[in-house]
């Protein structure tokens, strides 16, 4: 247990880069659901670019950025935000789009304008998807974020691969990812919960 | 920030790593060029022998599972799962309990590409018309026959899409084999100290343009095999051309 400390610093690293390229990645991914929720044309292109931005492999994307970013935090985070992008984007557009249009129609009807439609009526009943999204990007984050060392970030992947064959090394700093990973799940979760009270069906 | 002229330098070197080659930067080696087509051909091999695995695995264990409706709750929730355990440390653990190699890394791939197979087989199977494999079942087909020539074909799409989504993970996570002693394209990206940061920056556009073209090439295969009845117009032009007309005729 004197190793302890060890974990401290790189899990702290590894919460804050996952923190931030999802907080970012989010308002990107609204933007970007906006846009092509009002302009239907732009949606294929949109969610294909994020789609392509994700099959790059993390390894590879990290690398990428170095000659422009060089090493450091700032190079992870621009890759970690463009991998949480398809999962929300995705989510939310599903989410959008499957507001019930009898129910946009009553809102119209009452007088909502097309903008307070969208921030009165259709997101809120998006929330479930756009939450699924959410999770769904902070989960994977965590994951892509232990590869973040190569290009000096730090992170609970630099604790795992500086002793990759020591086995309870490999177990404290590999399941500190996973608890991460369930932490962060439940906590949106549980958001979720407070803030969609209407929604009493189980989750999926 | 580094200028632009240099950032150009960079990837001029990266491909010139990456088409001529050059020795190493400890000497006496010769790295990039030709000598990374052994990798190429490595990273091919585990991932293509590590996702037929899965597939023989996933596929009619997704499909019987789909068809009894059994272990929903495993088959949904087994790709979030396996989304919450990073690669990464799944390998560490693998390493430090199994050892390292090609059969260790590729086992490493097949768990990874399993969840995401699975579930999209499970999903297939569930969403047919009950209808669809009622009348089958009317028309005197067996359980076996209705899985495989009713449930299989119609959910191919969708399963399909699984293997797709496995694959894609497996080339990617193909490149960091080298910690386990697999000769990939990784190689070069994570042992920057031998093939220098040309090495390391050119076999990243490489897997990055593998992976696209992959992802790319199964995308355009998954239409080709989508059966001619299950290719309609696409829902949402569809809804876009009359649920305009519809609407109007009901708020009228």
């Amino acid at each position: 247990m004197q190793n302890w400390d060890r974990y401290v610093e790189p899990f702290f690293q590894h919460v804050l880069l996952t923190v931030v390229s999802v907080t970012i990645g989010f308002v990107i991914a609204a933007a970007m659901a906006v846009v092509a929720h009002r302009r239907r044309r732009l949606n294929g292109p949109l969610v294909g670019f994020t789609e392509a931005l994700f099959t790059i492999p993390s390894a590879s994307a990290f690398l990428l950025l170095l000659p422009f970013t060089g090493f450091g935090t700032v190079s992870a985070v621009i890759a970690l935000t463009a991998y949480s992008l398809n999962a929300m984007l995705r989510s939310m557009v599903t989410g959008l789009a499957g507001v019930p249009e009898d129910i946009k129609d009553a809102a119209r009807g009452m007088g909502l304008t097309e903008r307070q439609l969208l921030w009165r009526v259709e997101m809120p009943l998006a929330l479930p998807e756009i939450f699924a999204g959410l999770r769904i990007a902070s989960v994977t984050t965590v994951g892509l974020a232990t590869l973040a060392f190569l290009i000096g970030a730090g992170g609970l992947g630099e604790s795992i691969e500086s002793q990759i064959s020591f086995k309870s090394n490999v177990v404290v700093a590999g399941g500190l990812c996973v608890l991460l990973a369930i932490a962060l799940d439940l906590l949106i979760r549980s958001v979720q919960r407070a803030t969609t009270p209407w929604v009493r069906a189980r989750l999926t | 920030m580094t200028s632009t002229l240099a950032v150009v330098q960079q990837f001029v070197d990266a491909f010139r790593y990456v088409f001529v080659g050059g020795e190493s930067v400890t000497g006496g080696v010769q790295v990039g060029g030709a000598e990374l087509i052994p990798l190429l051909r490595n990273h091919l091999v585990l991932s293509f022998v590590s996702v037929a695995v899965a597939i023989v695995i996933a596929v009619p264990l997704g499909l019987v599972l789909g068809h009894t409706r059994r272990a929903e709750f495993l088959a949904i929730n087994i790709s979030s799962a396996g989304r919450a355990v990073p690669p990464l440390a799944l390998i560490g653990f693998f390493i430090a309990y199994i050892g390292v190699g090609f059969d260790a890394f590729g086992l490493v791939l097949v768990l990874l590409a399993i969840p995401p197979i699975l579930t999209s087989t499970y999903v297939a199977t569930t969403q047919i018309e009950p209808d669809t494999v009622d009348a089958a079942r009317g028309m005197g087909l067996t359980e076996g026959q209705i899985v495989r020539q009713v449930e299989l074909p119609l959910g191919l799409p969708t399963t399909f899409s699984g293997i797709r989504i496995a694959t894609v993970a497996v080339v990617a996570t193909a490149t960091i084999a080298p910690f386990a002693s697999v000769r990939t394209l990784g190689l070069p990206i994570l042992f920057p100290n031998v093939h220098g940061p040309a090495g390391q920056l050119g076999a990243s556009v490489l897997v990055a343009v593998l992976t696209l073209a992959i992802s790319a090439g199964l995308g355009a295969l998954q239409k080709a095999i989508t059966p001619r009845g299950l290719k309609t117009v696409a829902p949402e032009r569809r809804r876009g051309l009359f649920a305009n007309l519809r609407r109007r005729t009901q708020t009228t």
